[in-house]
C-alpha cells in the first residue's frame, strides 16, 4: 500500500522515542535481544525488574492498539513449524553472540555512529537477503 | 519506581512503533530483504524514522547523567571481532527465514498465534545456548 512508508516513518519515530526514553531516563541501550537475553542467561540478574517492565510495555501496547484495526492484523507468519523453530534458534543464538539485533545494533548503534553497529547491520541484512534468495527463489521453501 | 515506569513507557513506545510501522508483519520484513522479488522499502523508513530521535538522544547524553542517576553506556568499542560477524550472520539467516527479529517477536505475542509462541520458545532456547555456542566459535576462531 502507498501509505505504508508514512506509517513506517511514524512507527520508526515511536521506536526512536522509546530508545531515547530508555537512554536519557535509565541510561540504558534499548536492545530487544539484550533485554530479554539477559533474563535467560542470568547476565541481567541485577536489573530483572527493569527488563520485565520494558517487556510488559512491548507486549501490552500492541495488544491495546489491536482493537483499533478493524479486521485485525495478520503477521503472515509461516505455518511451517520446522522453519519457525530453525529461525527462532538462529535468531536467539545469533543475536546473543553478536551482542545485539535490529534495535540494539541497528537503531541504537547506527544512531551513535558505532562502527560495530554498522558492521553488524550490514552483515545481518546481507545474510537475510541471501537467505531469501536461497530459500525462496532457489529452493522454494519459504 | 521511576526506573520501572520509564522502562514501561519505553517498552510501550517501542511496541507501539513496531505495531503501527507494520514491522510485526513478516511479509514486510521479508519483502525488504527480497531484493530480487517484490521489494518492500518500508523497513528503511522505519529504521530512518527511529535513528533520527536516537541520534539527538545520544547528543543529549554528553555532559549529563541519566534521569534516574547512574552513568550512560560506555562509548562504543572500536574493535571488530569474529563474534560480531558470525553472530550477525546467524541472526540474519533466522531473520530472513521467518521475517521476525526479537523486538517484533515480542510485540506480536498477543496476536501471532501458536507459531509466535513456538518462535519465542526457540529464540529463548537459542539465547540460552548462545554462551556455549559462543565458546565453540572462539575455539574455532583460535584455530583459523
Amino acid at each position: 500500500m502507498e501509505m505504508d512508508w508514512v506509517w513506517g516513518l511514524v512507527g520508526g519515530g515511536l521506536i526512536g522515542l522509546g530508545g531515547a526514553v530508555f537512554l536519557l531516563g535509565n541510561g540504558r541501550i534499548m536492545g530487544a535481544s539484550g533485554i530479554i537475553g539477559g533474563l535467560i542467561d542470568g547476565s541481567g540478574r541485577s536489573n530483572t525488574a527493569e527488563r520485565l517492565a520494558f517487556l510488559v510495555g512491548v507486549v501490552v501496547m500492541p495488544m491495546m492498539l489491536l482493537p483499533l484495526y478493524e479486521g485485525g492484523v495478520d503477521t503472515h507468519l509461516t505455518s511451517n513449524i520446522g522453519v519457525i523453530i530453525a529461525a527462532g534458534l538462529l535468531v536467539g543464538v545469533g543475536t546473543r553472540i553478536a551482542n545485539g539485533c535490529t534495535s540494539g545494533h541497528g537503531v541504537c548503534g547506527i544512531s551513535r555512529l558505532s562502527l560495530r553497529g554498522i558492521v553488524a547491520t550490514v552483515f545481518y541484512i546481507l545474510a537475510g537477503g541471501l537467505t531469501i534468495v536461497l530459500f525462496r527463489h532457489i529452493l522454494g521453501v519459504i | 519506581m521511576q526506573r520501572l515506569l520509564l522502562a514501561l513507557l519505553s517498552g510501550g513506545l517501542f511496541g507501539a512503533g513496531l505495531f503501527v510501522s507494520g514491522m510485526t508483519d513478516t511479509t514486510k520484513v521479508q519483502g525488504w530483504l527480497d531484493v530480487f522479488g517484490n521489494w518492500d522499502p518500508t523497513l528503511a523508513f522505519v529504521m530512518g524514522g527511529a535513528i533520527v530521535p536516537m541520534f539527538f538522544a545520544w547528543r543529549l547524553t554528553s555532559g549529563r547523567a541519566p534521569l534516574v542517576g547512574g552513568d550512560f553506556p560506555d562509548a562504543p568499542r572500536p574493535e571488530m571481532d569474529h563474534r560480531l560477524i558470525t553472530g550477525s550472520v546467524l541472526f540474519g539467516m533466522g531473520w530472513g527465514l521467518a521475517g521476525l527479529c526479537p523486538g517484533p517477536a515480542i510485540a506480536s505475542l498477543s496476536y501471532n498465534g501458536s507459531g509466535g509462541f513456538i518462535f519465542m520458545g526457540a529464540m529463548l532456547l537459542g539465547m540460552g545456548l548462545a554462551p556455549i555456542a559462543g565458546r565453540q566459535l572462539d575455539g574455532l576462531a583460535a584455530k583459523v
